[in-house]
């Protein structure tokens, strides 16, 4: 970190400017995965804010003891004891819900925001700053996992969190869901969509032409 | 008379007129009527004497005749299905021709709709590619699609596959085929099976509804075929066994405007002989599809009942002729060098025959296989100007 940022920038920054998944196109494997019903969206998302601040604080704590050349084994082994204990967490409390999400909480290890913020920022920070950092940029994630989850399970389903949300009257009007939105590839046009948006509103976003 | 008024209302669109905004519509217009007078005016330009609006004005005519059968087809089957006994030929004709015209109008609204608000946007000239991809979009998808899902995936290919990279001449994939795969993903329920390919309801008095007795199907015949025993010959909507003849006539169940290879082979005729489509994506599709035709005649199995037909059955059935001849040939997303189109056709031809055959969900491969091989098509072009490239830097090596 060359230039001194506030803390206020650590934790927002994340929301829209430095957003891991519509700018920095980190972890987008698990946002076309786990997105196709809002309720697995918005548990991954809260999953991915624990496990991100918790391993950012460690590993912040641990910064001037981890030697440099096996440091990427240290962070892992932090990760990775995260996960499982959020994913047992899971099958313990919301057991249907972590058999939707099934190996995607166990990737969460392989998930380069992670690795990303861990390597970038809480190996060179404080750990206050650091949770925040985990905890902004968590949110930037699940803000993006809630969009586009909120827009398929909408489009494709008709339901939000499994209620009916599109009247019966469309159904009989001759409305039929569009089964494209429950496949993979309509989240990534969905995330598209997201960062035109927003480099539209954000001129310094855009590429230089 | 038409061109004075153009002439007469001109000024209006020029930059200080009162309507300067709307330019780009009154250009648009004015091209697509009238060869534009103006010229270049520096440096060097060769000139072919006709430009993109004509070449497209010509790929339209050559649709015609599919377009003319789809209706007569559309008329025939809904007559047969309802137990006419006699077919009178016009009445034929107007039915098939009310049933398509809402298709049309709503493809080319939707589709030119978007193309004009974004000429309009970026303040550039209309592009005349969707001319084309507007009447494609109601031939290839089956009679009975809802308007609306028409709609929605028209909007979605035009924005998605082509304006997001750069309009027309720039997309990627093919805009038409994109639309029907669009609808093939999102609303299996109605692009496939057996009610959606006849016209059942009467319109505007003409016609009868369509009832289909025990047993029989209106699914096209390689719909049939995918879920069905080896040695069963596909039926049309009565019952009756379809010929092979019937089959290139055009007289069966199947998308509005593909099922008659005796007027997709006149649009070939039309397009070889003005020089517009390649004859050699043509011919090497033809070639592929013939080759794996043969290849899965040859080791045909139960599993898989498609590979029963003869390769000839392959080319005649479903949508292979018309992709062959409309959509491998679109110059846009093809592959450019020469050596490129025959590898780009022959697999073209290839990949068709094998989803048709050996993947049951999917009764119609040529669709799938076009839009495969457009995302290869610059690969392969990329391979054969590299290889051109070393050739003639060995043979400089060898002199030197």
């Amino acid at each position: 970190m060359a230039e001194k940022i506030s803390n206020k920038d650590v934790f927002f920054n994340p929301f829209s400017k430095t957003n891991p998944v519509v700018v920095q196109v980190l972890g987008i494997c698990s946002v076309l995965a786990v997105t196709a019903k809002l309720e697995p969206a918005i548990v991954m998302g809260i999953s991915v804010i624990a496990v991100l601040a918790f391993a950012n604080v460690i590993i912040s704590l641990l910064r001037n003891t981890i030697p440099t050349n096996i440091r990427i084994i240290v962070q892992l082994v932090v990760v990775a004891g995260l996960v499982v204990i959020v994913e047992q967490l899971l099958r313990a409390f919301a057991y249907d819900v972590a058999l939707q999400l099934s190996v995607f909480i166990g990737l969460i290890i392989t998930n380069c925001i992670l690795m990303g913020r861990l390597e970038a920022f809480a190996m060179g920070n404080k750990p206050w700053p650091a949770f925040l950092d985990g905890v902004g940029n968590g949110i930037g994630y699940a803000i993006i996992l809630i969009i586009v989850g909120f827009f398929r399970e909408l489009l494709g389903s008709g339901t939000l969190l499994g209620f009916q949300v599109v009247p019966d009257s469309w159904y009989t009007a001759g409305y039929v869901n569009n089964g494209l939105m429950i496949l993979p590839p309509m989240a990534l046009v969905v995330v598209a969509c997201i960062i035109w948006v927003q480099r539209a509103r954000n001129k310094d976003l855009q590429e230089a032409q | 008379m038409l061109k004075k008024y153009l002439d007469k209302v001109k000024p209006h669109f020029e930059p200080g007129g009162k309507l300067q905004s709307l330019h780009s519509v009154f250009d648009g217009f004015e091209t697509f009527l009238y060869t534009p007078n103006t010229t270049s005016r520096s440096g060097v330009h060769i000139h072919d004497n006709i430009d993109s609006k004509r070449v497209m004005i010509i790929v339209v005519i050559a649709l015609l005749p599919c377009l003319l059968f789809g209706m007569y087809n559309c008329g025939y089957q809904n007559y047969l299905g309802s137990g006419a006994t006699d077919f009178p030929f016009w009445s034929i004709l107007l039915y098939g021709f009310l049933a398509v015209l809402p298709r049309i109008v709503v493809s080319y609204v939707v589709g030119l709709g978007i193309e004009f608000i974004v000429a309009q946007w970026r303040r550039e000239e209309i592009q005349e590619g969707f001319l084309v991809t507007g009447i494609l979009i109601p031939l290839i998808c089956p009679i009975e699609t809802p308007l609306w899902m028409l709609a929605v995936a028209t909007a979605f290919s035009v924005i998605f596959v082509k304006e997001v990279f750069g309009g027309t001449g720039y997309n990627v994939f093919n805009v038409a085929l994109v639309t029907r795969a669009f609808l093939f993903f999102a609303y299996p329920a109605q692009m496939s099976g057996d009610k959606v390919f006849v016209s059942t309801e009467p319109i505007l008095g003409l016609g009868g509804q369509v009832t289909f007795a025990d047993g029989v199907s209106g699914a096209t015949a390689l719909g049939q075929l995918a879920t069905a025993e080896p040695g069963y010959h596909a039926t049309n909507i009565i019952g009756g066994a379809i010929s092979q003849w019937d089959a290139f006539l055009g007289l069966i169940p199947g998308s509005f405007g593909e099922t008659s290879t005796l007027a997709i082979c006149i649009g070939a005729i039309i397009l070889l002989a003005t020089g517009i489509a390649s004859w050699r994506i043509m011919l090497s599709v033809v070639a592929g599809g013939l080759f794996m035709g043969w290849i899965a005649n040859v080791c045909a199995t139960p599993t898989y009942p498609v590979a029963y037909l003869s390769p000839l059955d392959q080319l005649l059935y479903g949508g292979f002729a018309f992709a062959a001849v409309f959509m491998a040939t679109d110059p846009v997303t093809a592959a450019r060098t020469n050596a490129g189109k025959w590898i780009y056709g022959f697999l073209t031809g290839v990949i068709a025959i094998l989803i048709r055959v050996y993947n049951n969900g999917y009764p119609e491969g040529a669709m799938l296989a076009v839009l495969l091989m457009n995302a290869f098509a610059p690969l392969i072009d990329y391979c054969v100007v590299q290889s051109n490239i070393n050739r003639r830097m060995r043979r400089l090596k060898a002199k030197a």
